[in-house]
């Protein structure tokens, strides 16, 4: 469904990765795993399009996302290491903000029942600032109920998360995959079985 | 359409829980000012003499300060990249944003421009013709400075650069309306200068946009 095709991305002189092809089709959960430097981050930016290659394109149910961005658009949903939450809202702000740019129908009851689902009822009103860094990943993380989107792309979704949060996760990405979604994640802690059946793909460290 | 009024609401809504950065600003533009009869001369003749440059570059200086928080916190908390990947034209997100920032740190200004105008003993007529010059040529900072702080976001310690970029840049906008303001002084006519401006400004509104956008993907890269 969403394909890399031989993309090449440098950062300051020093080559990341080169003719790098993949490919996920509806269904996978693709594993990102590499070291510190190695570009995981670059890679998932380029294929949210945010980030341009220097070669190669990538390509969306068949069509290059730079020539159709809305369809992809769309069906993407992609959570980076900054939150996408503005520290002066509340949660419920950022949350309703954020439907409305995406152009998902806001409900009311649907979104205190996702926050409460991520665990923070009660929270809902409080500046997104005052919350720990856990809570604001929540804040960021109850995005995944709330648009329906076929591809999930997230770079490190675990980090501040606790033991339950990272099982919830996991658990979210297993039925998005068998439901059948994308997911394409990178984390530095193993995935468990919660998360179901995955794919792992090594990015190495280059000089 | 509806997404961009959204957009405008956020926007105005985080300004209003900001008010100190709102704020701030236009104190500094006030203070400059006042300090003007103090360290020049209280003489009214010379204050009027300098008033309207005084005015203005208070003005330019005031925006420079404001100016940063136009992408600055959109940028650092990741919004930046989810409005990207929401499907909605940028450089119509651009135009919203520096329309609320105009809104916000512009139009205050001009609510407070009648007193600054009594401080400078401007005469009625320079007053309207300093009024004139200031509704056209403050959208044309916003919109200017917003292509300089899209492509200064992503560097750290931007704000001086942001200066250094942005004041060669308004140098012609400050000669333009000074220039008016002194033929209102000596009740000439001063229709050509903000009609230069005005062009200035709509070019600017025509294509500013789009420089924002391109600024800010470059900054994402």
């Amino acid at each position: 469904m969403l394909e890399a095709c031989s993309v090449t991305c440098s950062k300051r002189d020093r080559v990341l990765f080169e003719n790098l092809s993949l490919g996920v089709k509806a269904g996978d959960l693709l594993y990102l795993r590499g070291p510190n430097g190695a570009g995981k981050t670059s890679l998932l930016r380029i294929l949210t399009g945010l980030s341009v290659p220097d070669t190669g394109s990538v390509k969306f149910a068949g069509q290059d996302i730079k020539a159709y961005p809305s369809e992809y658009y769309q069906q993407l949903l992609y959570l980076g290491h900054k939150s996408g939450t503005n520290g002066s809202l509340s949660a419920l702000d950022n949350l309703q903000f954020w439907l409305a740019q995406h152009g998902v129908q806001n409900n009311q009851d649907r979104l205190y029942e996702v926050l409460a689902k991520v665990g923070l009822v009660g929270l809902e009103d409080v500046p997104v600032r005052f919350l720990s860094a856990g809570q604001q990943r929540r804040v960021a993380l109850a995005r995944l109920w709330l648009k329906r989107a076929q591809v999930w792309i997230l770079d490190e979704p675990f980090t501040a998360l606790d033991v339950k949060g990272v099982a919830m996760l996991e658990n979210a990405m297993k039925v998005h995959v068998e439901s059948g979604g994308v997911v394409i994640t990178t984390s530095h802690q193993m995935l468990s079985n919660e998360a179901g059946e995955h794919r792992v793909f090594d990015l190495e460290y280059r000089f | 359409m509806s997404l961009y009024t959204g957009i405008f609401k956020r926007d105005l809504h985080i300004a209003f829980k900001q008010k100190a950065e709102l704020v701030q600003p236009l104190m500094f533009l006030l203070m400059v000012v006042t300090l003007f009869p103090l360290g020049v001369s209280p003489a009214p003749e010379t204050l009027q003499r300098i008033g309207p440059g005084v005015i203005w570059i208070a003005a330019i200086l005031s925006s420079l300060l404001a100016m940063e928080r136009l992408f600055r916190d959109d940028f650092n908390d990741g919004a930046l990249e989810q409005y990207m990947l929401s499907g909605m034209a940028l450089p119509a997100i651009s135009a919203v944003k520096v329309a609320v920032h105009w809104l916000v740190s512009f139009v205050p200004l001009l609510v407070l421009s009648p007193l600054l105008a009594m401080f400078l003993n401007l005469t009625y007529d320079m007053y309207i013709a300093l009024m004139l010059t200031l509704l056209l040529g403050s959208p044309l900072l916003s919109l200017v400075g917003a292509i300089a702080v899209g492509l200064t976001v992503g560097l750290q310690k931007g704000g001086v650069l942001l200066a250094l970029l942005l004041i060669p840049v308004f140098i012609p906008l400050l000669i333009f309306a000074t220039s008016a303001v002194d033929s209102a002084a000596l009740q000439l006519p001063y229709q050509s200068q903000l009609a230069i401006i005005a062009a200035m400004l709509l070019l600017a509104a025509a294509l500013a946009p789009f420089a924002i956008a391109y600024s800010l993907r470059v900054s994402q890269n």
